[in-house]
């Protein structure tokens, strides 16, 4: 009943964990798959190692987590040790960041030899200078990192796109332009906070990140928005912790959905809460696959 | 969840290391732990020394973060976030002894506290030693171990549980320490067919149980842990042997 696909990729369950969370190593990912997870996307892995921004790089607030962890990672090559324990266990999608069509091709075609069964362009991260969002807010660079990509290699390409931009409408035409096979939608929301005490921002980028229920709106109609505009899989994000939440991504228009801060809120065993919860209520109200109740919200 | 508290006593511990109060009203149980900030610093990851209304944490300075905790004046706020993980179960045990090795001996301290139970301090001098006349009012039992003799046993924490081991029977071990002498406690346990919890250590960002970058096999010690039981310490490969630097490599110890 759960079972869905998004384009050519089917998985036996709709939700998976979002990229940046329990992912950067081996062992955790297989924990995550085993935890109830349809598939695991990977930390965003550049070229080099990279330690991130320094602490605080994440706190709490009223409403979620903000967070500028810096895309920390091993980098390409280290990664595919983790790899190699990982994707024998189940749906490894390699998230992935770089400055330039060619840097995404070769990290991308690295992640199909290390057996991803799909990639995640990082387009949208709002707290890493010179990536992610800053490149992704411009649909002309998408679109050449996009189909520079989809030349080298032959598993999906996913694009992860940010909501920090009055136009996200324009950046999922350009991925379905380009010839990309899914969009991602949301990563965080760009946001600060000040500690009033010391009169100072409290993380050390400044910026970060918003994630949790407090994004959970913004990412609904950021899927729905692109629904309108495109005919491509979409994947939801954003604030996602029960089945209620999942189910209104999938009435937007999303096909599967990603869970992120919920797994520090609710912990691990989060995917097979929502899941049992989700199947519960589409028993209850007569969707009989995932496939019926996706966009039902614009009939 | 986050706090601004100030300092309201500070106190000596060693030449190295000193002991913040604060008044915070968060539950903690022994064992958990907060993330600490003031500008100026990284966020460092602190056990908590007393759990109580008034809370505390115990600096060993070892480099600029710790050094910048050590500036603090009374009145002086710092930023809290907690408390995280899961301390020790003090339900399992009939006769526990409960070992502290260096700096560790602060997150044992609300242990001794709560359960009277027999403790180890290890240090490697006298001067080294922290905390041992608190944890002298909680306990009838109270042995030092220095690894020079200049005071108590002659040796490491872990020869002198052998040798207690032998003459009482205990069926728990708590302990927070190098990750050294836990190995060697670890080993002890296994042989000597003791139980054990263990308060480990790994480079920590979120301290919340999401970004991962904490783990120990599949294991966060911030969220999963830092107090491990022993048949979960069982199955980890990196125990005494690898962690993770900043980036998320695999380095060994
Ligand atoms: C759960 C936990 C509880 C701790 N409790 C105490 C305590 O009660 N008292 C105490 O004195 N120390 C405690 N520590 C260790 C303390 O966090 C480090 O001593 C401190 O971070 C060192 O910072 P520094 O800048 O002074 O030294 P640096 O020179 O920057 O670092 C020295 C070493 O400290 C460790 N370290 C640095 N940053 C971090 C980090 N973000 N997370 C984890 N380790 C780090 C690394 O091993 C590093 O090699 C605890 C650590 C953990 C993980
Ligand atoms: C600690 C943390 C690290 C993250 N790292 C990444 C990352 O490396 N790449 C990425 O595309 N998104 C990253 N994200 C964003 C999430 O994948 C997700 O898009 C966002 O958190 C919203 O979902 P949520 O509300 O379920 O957390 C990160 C989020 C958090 C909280
Ligand atoms: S520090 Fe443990 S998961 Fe982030």
């Amino acid at each position: 009943m759960l079972v869905t696909s998004v384009g050519k990729l089917r998985l036996e369950r709709p939700g998976m964990v979002a990229s940046g969370i329990m992912d950067e190593t081996g062992p955790s990912m297989v924990r995550m798959l085993r935890s109830g997870a349809g598939a695991v996307v990977t930390k965003s892995i550049g070229s080099e190692p990279n330690p991130g921004h320094p602490n605080p790089t994440f706190t709490e607030l009223k409403g979620g987590y903000i967070n500028a962890m810096g895309l920390p990672n091993p980098g390409i090559e280290l990664f595919g040790k983790e790899m190699e324990v990982a994707s024998k266990s189940g749906n490894i999608v390699g998230s992935i960041y770089g400055s330039s069509p060619e840097e995404f091709s070769m990290l991308a075609g690295k992640m199909e030899e290390y057996g991803a069964v799909g990639v995640e362009l990082n387009l949208s991260c709002p707290h890493a200078s010179g990536y992610g969002m800053e490149l992704g807010t411009d649909p002309a660079v998408i679109r050449s990192i996009v189909s520079a990509v989809k030349s080298a290699v032959s598993i999906p390409v996913w694009t992860k796109l940010t909501p920090n931009t009055h136009m996200i409408k324009d950046l999922a035409i350009a991925v379905y332009e380009a010839g990309g096979d899914a969009v991602v939608a949301i990563n965080t929301v760009k946001a600060m906070v000040i500690s009033p005490q010391f009169g100072k921002p409290i993380l050390s980028n400044k910026f970060g990140g918003l994630s949790g229920p407090a994004i959970r709106s913004i990412g609904v109609r950021a899927v729905f928005d692109i629904r309108t505009a495109v005919d491509i899989p979409i994947i939801g994000v954003g604030g996602i912790s029960d089945w209620k939440d999942a189910a209104q991504y999938i009435m937007a228009g999303a096909c599967a959905f990603q869970i992120g801060s919920a797994v520090g809120t609710k912990g691990i065993d989060v995917f097979e809460t929502v899941h049992s919860e989700l199947e519960r209520f589409m028993k209850d109200y007569g969707y009989g696959s995932i496939k019926d109740m996706v966009g039902v919200a614009h009939e | 969840m986050s706090d601004s508290v100030r300092i309201i006593s500070i106190i000596e511990d060693s030449y190295d290391t000193k002991t913040f109060e604060f008044q915070w009203e968060e539950k903690v149980s022994p064992g958990q732990f907060i993330m600490v900030w003031v500008p100026g610093m990284e966020e460092i990851p602190m056990s908590l020394s007393k759990t109580n209304r008034i809370k505390s944490i115990t600096v060993k300075k070892i480099g600029k973060d710790t050094q910048k905790l050590h500036d603090l004046n009374l009145g002086s706020p710092i930023r809290i976030r907690g408390p995280y993980g899961k301390g020790f179960d003090l339900k399992k045990s009939r006769n526990m002894l409960i070992i502290g090795g260096g700096v560790g001996t602060a997150a044992i301290i609300p242990a001794v506290k709560e359960t009277g139970a027999d403790t180890i301090i290890g240090a490697r001098t006298d001067k080294d030693v922290i905390m041992d006349e608190v944890a002298g009012k909680y306990t009838k039992n109270l042995w030092i171990a220095t690894d020079d003799g200049s005071r108590g046993f002659h040796g490491n924490a872990v020869q002198l549980m052998r040798k207690k081991a032998e003459e009482k029977e205990y069926d728990m071990i708590l302990a927070c320490g190098p990750e050294i002498m836990q190995y060697h406690l670890y080993n002890a346990c296994v042989e000597l067919g003791i139980d054990c919890q263990l308060s480990l250590e790994r480079h920590m960002k979120c301290g919340a149980g999401v970004c991962g970058c904490c783990v120990m096999d599949d294991m966060r010690v911030c969220k999963d842990g830092p107090v491990f039981t022993k048949e979960q310490i069982s199955k980890m490969k990196d125990f005494g042997t690898s962690k993770r630097d900043e980036c998320g490599r695999s380095v060994k110890l």
